[in-house]
């Protein structure tokens, strides 16, 4: 077999990508297909129901659960404002009564006469999806939210910390080589996304926070940064919920890395250029990867539809010409050109049997490397 | 599907959440056998969404190494006639992460415990834990019934007859939260419920409106005593009906197969029963993934299930970095590494997940971390694998200075007889003298413990085909799934380093030997591979190899890669503090036993 699947990253200068947006809840679509939308258009919306309170009017009272339907002023479905009486007890010959007032605004959602307890439900809270992209609604999906579509540059990163957000581009370094440290950081990076190039150091990301980047790009950086950026370390590749005031992209890996040539050579050409950006990064089944996506301006060539979202494969060829990236030691990180695919599997220094495939690095140097361990750099 | 009265070909699946894997089984010369395994990519996610292309694609790499024909299109083939086709197809899946659970209690340690294990064992993930006296208040607790999606809900709480209010309060609070179930948008969340049966009418007002209600017994119907099997049997049951019904492609995959899909933890479980029953012995079972370690266990006949949702040896090796603390994985490098490269090792195999070690170096390190993640699920299971709690205890004058407050853990080691392990990392280890350090660090045996592994991890496969053909499941888990790894003999007391511990005999057809150990030794008695060997071990005053201190234990047991190993290091481990020390001792036992041959 000369052919295999492999898992890629896309780096693209031209693709189409589409993205579906869509509400927790179901709720209500606030756009038509065709529509032409910025990153920030409110593209549909619902209600949360509000949060419960629960009040136990039985202690309060001092009654048997039994006696507690009977003895409340709103009933299950009322609106009741913050401290009206819901609840008074009959009292003794009409005096001593006792009595309970609503902790918060909202509708009684229950009366138990088994427990004794009242739950009352807060006014729900409106809650929007934006667009994301820069980009026009090519499907509305009724009642959950929409497809937005764009074309233009695509380059998905390998990790991600923190959500959406949208700004132009900044490019700070000459090489991919180059490491960005706590005095290259200024004022002017207050709104753009940033990017390096091998590594960031901790003092440049916290500086970063500081001025009010949006984003930053980087090939590596080290893992405890992270934790220490976060006060708490990163289990689990699940992120995009992280709040520490701008969004990361890691394009290669942990470590000091050199961004791939391809990708910081995209970066810089889209200088100043208006980027979505999203940190949201999920490696288990249905791997979501952070992403950086630059609207077309209409002087690249048209799209490749080949490589857009529409006409995704399910897997990428690997063949003998393959441009892989070695993802583990000894050469993690490097670029290599696949040369061949041999089909029976061979034993690895550690003993083990693993299919392999043969690879050329960019000294020259013939290397054999397990097929799980490489990446297809994808185009 | 009514099952054929005779059965000589088996097809099992599992649909795990990234490869389906199908094995073949067939009766040959009066015994069943495993003649081919087959595995494709799981397909319940896009672009795909739908379980059977997986099933297909693994069945077919079964056509094609076994030469038997059991596809007709995208039908399976049976009953089998002639070479064609096969006489059953049952199947087992964890696919799309599995079965979610939440469970509710009133007591937590007592009705809330009872719950979790009932779900556990049944083959969930149990996702939260919600108690009367759980410490959060009401609204909290409708927050985080909100927030978490489960496949379903069981609700316990209360002896027969007792007070029913506090689970009356648990299902008012659910239904408060109005929750909505994981997968699949139109129908209610199953709710289970089994607690005080006088509460049953109550709970049904509350519940019937917003979820799918059903009763069973309580689980806990007296304080002295649970009631597990009705509640576990529904959550099967459920599992089909509802959660597997809306996953994609699993209404087809159902009628595909003759008996009901199981959890693949559950089926794990199940054999680790079948194998402690049939042999009477005290079994612990532990499957290590990429993102979690399930821990079975049975001891005095109670059965245990542990999932450790986030140790794991890839997704979830950050998680045990946190958890264990980068000092515990590196105490097991036999070389210096700084922090920092560790960390980030560790941070890419998260990322890259399907990676595998290229180097010895980066080897040892995920065997390190195995070792760590081992440790900690085993530490999990045996605080939760418990007696009940909250049972009346009689008490004598000789308890006086020895009263426990019940909630003992069953979990004793110098009577366990068999370790299996399973999971990547065990089963795929180069060689399999590592996998059985692997255990004996990270379990820490006492007395005479037999290790094995799950060759191909087949356990699944086998606990869903013994709901149906114990026979042939217990068949081809002696002959084709275990793997013998031999035992290991750690006699248990205190001594300092060099002191006389016991004295090993071992006797083969061919050979004998005696080793004198002295306290502090990891050292292996190379008696050769799967040998039937007749064990002495005589134990040095204070010491115990599992039937008191001093007294001399005789086995016949079988041999592994290392022949018998022996393990007088103290209990728990522990490694010299100064890294020089430390690294000097591992390399000496490495070598000693040839671990890493090419690690120098």
């Amino acid at each position: 077999m000369a052919h295999a699947y492999t898992s890629g990253l896309r780096v693209s200068p031209r693709t189409v990508v589409a993205r579906t947006r869509r509400l927790p809840l179901s709720g209500q679509v606030l756009v038509d297909v065709g529509d032409r939308v910025r990153p920030d258009t409110v593209v549909a919306e619902t209600h949360l129901p509000g949060p419960v309170h629960n009040v136990n009017v039985t202690n309060a009272l001092a009654i048997v659960p039994e006696e507690v339907p009977g003895c409340m002023l709103k009933q299950r479905d009322e609106p009741v404002a913050k401290g009206e009486l819901i609840a008074e007890s009959k009292g003794i010959f009409g005096l001593f009564k006792s009595s309970v007032r609503c902790p918060e605004s909202g509708t009684i959602e229950m009366v138990s006469e088994v427990t004794g307890q009242v739950l009352i439900r807060e006014p729900s809270t409106p809650v929007r999806i934006n667009a994301y992209l820069d980009g026009t609604v090519t499907e509305t999906l009724p009642g959950e939210g929409v497809v937005v579509e764009t074309a233009g540059a695509c380059i998905q990163g390998i990790f991600g910390v923190g959500g959406e957000t949208h700004a132009p581009i900044r490019q700070i370094v000459q090489s991919p080589e180059d490491e960005v440290t706590g005095e290259m950081i200024n004022d002017r990076l207050r709104g753009r996304i940033v990017c390096c190039g091998s590594m960031i150091t901790l003092d440049a990301l916290r500086k970063l926070i500081e001025v009010g980047a949006s984003g930053v790009v980087v090939g590596g950086m080290r893992y405890h940064d992270i934790g220490d950026l976060l006060g708490y370390q990163i289990g689990v590749a699940v992120t995009g919920g992280e709040d520490i005031g701008l969004t990361m992209i890691v394009t290669e890996g942990f470590g000091r890395l050199p961004m791939a040539e391809r990708t910081f050579e995209l970066l810089r050409s889209m200088q100043d250029r208006e980027a979505s950006l999203s940190g949201a990064t999920q490696i288990r089944a249905g791997v979501i990867r952070p992403e950086i996506i630059i609207r077309s301006n209409g002087d690249e060539a048209s799209a490749d539809q080949a490589s857009s979202d529409r006409a995704a494969p399910a897997g990428r060829g690997l063949e003998a010409g393959s441009l892989v990236r070695l993802i583990r030691e000894p050469w993690f990180g490097e670029l290599a050109t696949v040369a061949s695919l041999p089909e029976q599997p061979v034993r690895l220094p550690t003993g083990a049997f693993a299919r392999v495939l043969e690879a050329r690095r960019t000294n020259g140097a013939l290397v054999t490397v397990p097929r799980a361990n490489v990446e297809i750099v994808e185009t | 599907m009514s099952l054929p009265t005779e059965i000589n070909v088996i097809l099992a699946t599992d649909c795990g959440s990234t490869t389906t894997k199908a094995i073949l089984i067939e009766r040959r010369d009066g015994a069943y056998r495993l003649v081919v395994r087959g595995e494709a990519p799981t397909t319940v996610e896009a672009p795909f969404e739908d379980v059977t292309r997986g099933v297909l694609n693994a069945v077919r790499e079964v056509e094609e190494q076994s030469g038997r024909e059991i596809l007709d299109g995208e039908r399976i083939v049976s009953p089998a006639e002639g070479g064609r086709g096969v006489d059953i197809y049952v199947s087992t899946s964890s696919a799309g992460g599995g079965l979610q659970m939440m469970v509710a209690g009133v007591v937590k340690s007592m009705t809330a415990e009872s719950a979790e294990r009932a779900a556990l064992g049944a083959g969930a993930i149990v996702m939260e834990t919600l108690a009367s006296n759980d410490g959060r208040l009401p609204h909290e607790r409708i927050e985080r019934i909100r927030q978490l999606r489960p496949d379903m809900i069981l609700l316990s709480g209360g002896v027969d007859g007792g007070t029913k209010s506090h689970v009356v309060e648990m299902a008012e609070l659910i239904a408060a939260a109005d929750p909505r179930p994981r997968l699949g948008s139109g129908y209610d969340l199953p709710v289970i419920y089994a607690g005080n049966a006088d509460a049953r009418e109550d709970i049904a007002r509350i519940l019937t409106e917003r979820t799918e209600l059903s009763q069973v017994d309580n689980l806990r119907p007296v304080l002295e005593a649970e009631n597990l099997g009705p509640a576990r049997e529904q959550i099967h049951t459920l599992f089909m009906e509802h959660v597997m019904a809306q996953a994609p492609g699993y209404g087809d995959l159902m009628a595909w197969t003759h008996v009901p899909i199981m959890p693949t933890p559950g089926a794990v479980g199940r054999m680790v029963r079948v194998v402690a029953e049939r042999s009477g012995i005290d079994v612990l079972g532990v499957d290590i993934g990429g993102a979690t370690t399930d821990v079975f266990s049975v001891f005095g006949g109670a059965f245990n299930r542990t999932v450790s949702a986030n140790l794991g040896m890839s997704y979830s090796i950050s998680n045990v970095l946190t958890e264990a603390g980068l000092e515990n994985i590196a105490r097991w490098l036999p070389f210096e590494m700084s922090d920092a490269d560790l960390k980030d090792r560790m941070g890419n195999k998260m990322i890259r997940p399907t990676s595998i070690p290229q180097t010895m170096e980066e080897l040892i390190i995920e065997q390190a971390v195995a070792r760590e993640a081992l440790r900690l699920a085993f530490e999990q299971h045996r605080n939760f694998a418990v007696e009940l709690k909250g049972v009346q205890q009689l008490r004598t004058i000789s308890d006086t200075f020895d009263q426990q407050t019940g909630g003992r853990t069953l979990v004793d080691l110098l009577n366990l007889d068999l370790i299996i392990g399973s999971g990547g990392v065990l089963s795929h280890a180069p060689s399999r003298a590592q996998a059985a350090l692997m255990m004996v660090d990270a379990f820490q045996p006492e007395g005479i413990t037999n290790l094995a592994v799950d060759s191909i991890f087949m356990m699944p496969h086998l606990g869903v085909l013994s709901t149906v053909h114990e026979t042939a499941a217990l068949e081809v888990f002696d002959r084709d799934c275990l793997v013998h790894l031999g035992p290991c003999v750690a006699p248990v007391g205190t001594g300092s380093p060099g002191a006389p511990c016991a004295t090993v005999k071992a006797r083969t057809d061919d050979a004998e030997w005696t080793h004198e150990a002295a306290v502090g030794e990891l050292v292996a008695i190379p008696a050769g591979e799967a040998e039937e060997v007749a064990l002495e071990v005589s134990p040095s005053r204070g010491f115990d190899a599992g039937a008191g201190r001093g007294v001399t234990v005789a086995r016949t047991v079988r041999s592994g890669p290392l022949g018998v190993i022996i393990d007088t290091r103290s209990r728990p481990l522990q490694h010299p503090e100064d890294a020089t020390e430390r690294i000097e001792t591992l390399q000496r036992d490495y070598h000693a036993l040839d671990l890493f041959p090419e690690s120098g």
